[in-house]
């Protein structure tokens, strides 16, 4: 090719120019789309931060709901409400969701692989209210509401997320591990619990974080099954405990301007929770990842 | 001729090894009748029979997807986790049917033992990965004395005494597989089927490994698949030499070709097409 050919490669032309401005255009609404997300997150978390920050003291953590106009006093019922059904239902979800993740795994032949994805990402799905009624005709009708009939609800929400992750990490365990362990005479479920398992615990960690980080802030659901707490902070989860979500929606309600700084305080401390736990699940994932990735190199 | 072919000979076999006893006087191991082996709809092995002896290695060569794999994995039955395997025929083992549906797998594991082409350590100590196996079967008597005598049955011993606490992925590739073996013979199994034990290797952790096989096979009987016919040369007393074989309509499956002692096989075979393996001209 002569020099003159090169000079009109790089002399601009208008169909050129017109991709050129197409290409640019498209680029620049894809970032301004990623943008927007990044926009609308930050308004949420610093508009909640600026009417939250001010409720924010030891009393607010140590104390609990007092009722309107009672100065000093916190949400401590609330917190430790949330704590123990979350923490219950993480009990009875992870157990349950490793569980369906070795069955699906290491058992189950393609087409029940296949069906048991589908229903775990149905279930997934399926709006927390329509959770919430299920359990609540279940347990709730029968027994009265309880933190029980709560850690219930949110443990079947927990369910498909535990359960996917864990699959997702048993997946990345190659075959000739299994083998290896299957060669010295190991029965097959000597061969998932000693040495299969051992290699999943980051992933299975990563999904039962990121679950609680969901269930948290979940509310439909425990309005049904643990909403009729009595005053003070209760530990006992075989009445109804009070829960941060349902709090919120509580305080909102009340026409005063403390119960709405309470409110705000109480999502600014569920938001941080959440944004905190998801960082972590992101940061075990990676972490574990990396481990499998060097042990079977 | 005579001479070279003598010459040829002395080089590729093994000048030490002993003549072996007339095969009626050797005890079997395996009796293999008719075995067919099939992936889905493929047949990858047909109408193998042969016989296995006791304390001896039996090497199992031939080309790529001749099915030697495929065989050795239906001696422990590793092949049933292959969802789409089947396999007809029987395989004796002492003269008892091994291939049923009602002989459980994980027993047959435990006395015919697996080394894999690739070096698979459990990602545990190097202590742990001797051990677990034994825990796992119940030897939990002098736990640490039997993990050091496979360990030093494995000539791995001397290499890792002062750092048994040390995870295993921190050996090298020879040491990680000689510590497969350490795992594999730590259970006390009868066999030890290897399935290419040294392709992964470098040529000295290759001599360890062959070494090996020399002074354990008077405690147990070894099948070894290789592709390197020097190695079967070097190691085994019997050879099964497998090959590929094509129908009308192109579908290909493996099956035993000649099946001797490893000098015959090298320096007297008795089909053409084992000769032309042996001697380079194919595969």
């Amino acid at each position: 090719m002569s020099a003159a050919d090169l000079s009109a490669l790089q002399r601009p032309n208008d169909r050129l120019w017109r991709r050129r401005i197409v290409n640019r255009l498209m680029e620049l609404l894809a970032w301004v789309a990623a943008a927007l997300a990044v926009f609308f997150l930050g308004v949420v978390v610093w508009s909640v931060a600026k009417k939250g920050a001010s409720a924010l003291n030891f009393d607010f953590f140590t104390k609990p709901y007092a009722g309107v106009d009672v100065p000093h006093q916190g949400l401590a019922n609330a917190f430790v409400g949330t704590f123990v059904i979350v923490g219950l239902a993480t009990l009875m979800a992870l157990p349950f969701g490793i569980l369906i993740a070795i069955y699906v795994n290491e058992y189950a032949p393609k087409a029940i692989r296949g069906a048991v994805n589908l229903m775990l990402d149905v279930l997934a799905g399926v709006p927390a209210i329509v959770i919430g009624i299920f359990v609540y005709s279940l347990i709730v009708v029968t027994h009265g509401q309880s933190g029980y009939a709560g850690a219930f609800a949110l443990a079947v929400i927990m369910l498909p997320f535990v359960a996917r992750a864990t699959i997702e990490v048993l997946a990345l365990v190659p075959n000739s591990l299994r083998e290896a362990a299957l060669g010295v005479g190991a029965p097959r479920w000597r061969v998932t619990l000693g040495v299969v398992l051992p290699q999943t615990i980051g992933g299975v960690l990563t999904g039962a974080t990121l679950a609680v980080a969901r269930v948290a802030g979940e509310t439909a659901p425990l309005l049904f099954c643990s909403s009729l707490a009595t005053p003070g902070t209760h530990w006992n989860p075989s009445q109804p405990l009070q829960s941060v979500p349902v709090q919120i929606f509580e305080l909102i309600e009340q026409a005063d301007q403390q119960s709405y700084a309470m409110a705000w305080g109480a999502a600014l401390v569920l938001i941080l929770f959440i944004l905190f736990a998801s960082l972590g699940a992101r940061w075990l994932a990676t972490r574990s990842k990396r481990k499998i990735a060097r042990a079977f190199k | 001729m005579a001479v070279s072919s003598t010459i040829e000979a002395a080089v590729r076999v093994e000048p030490k090894r002993q003549p072996l006893p007339p095969r009626e006087r050797l005890e079997q191991v395996f009796d293999i009748q008719d075995l067919t082996a099939i992936y889905g709809s493929k047949p990858a092995l047909k109408d193998v029979s042969m016989e296995v002896y006791r304390n001896l290695v039996t090497a199992v060569i031939g080309p790529s997807g001749c099915g030697k794999s495929t065989f050795i994995r239906c001696l422990n039955r590793m092949n049933d986790l292959v969802p789409s395997f089947r396999q007809t025929g029987t395989i004796r083992y002492h003269g008892q049917d091994i291939s049923g549906k009602d002989v459980d797998p994980v027993a047959v594991r435990r006395t015919i033992g697996m080394v894999f082409q690739r070096p698979n350590p459990f990602p545990k100590s190097i202590y742990d990965n001797v051990a677990w196996g034994l825990k796992v079967l119940g030897m939990k008597d002098n736990l640490s004395d039997r993990v050091e005598r496979a360990l030093t049955q494995a000539a791995l011993w001397d290499e890792v005494k002062d750092r048994l606490k040390s995870s295993a992925l921190g050996l090298s590739g020879g040491q990680q597989q000689r510590l497969c073996i350490a795992r594999a013979i730590a259970v006390e199994p009868d066999v030890v089927l290897m399935d290419e034990p040294a392709s992964a290797l470098d040529p000295i952790a290759t001599q360890k490994i062959e070494q090996l096989l020399h002074e354990l096979k008077s405690e147990y009987s070894f099948v070894i698949v290789t592709h390197n016919m020097q190695q079967a040369a070097r190691v085994a007393d019997m050879t099964a030499f497998f090959s590929i074989s094509r129908g009308e309509e192109g579908e290909r499956w493996g099956e035993l070709i000649e099946y001797d002692e490893t000098e015959k096989i090298f320096t007297a075979p008795s089909d053409k097409r084992t000769e032309d393996y042996v001697t380079g001209r194919f595969g």
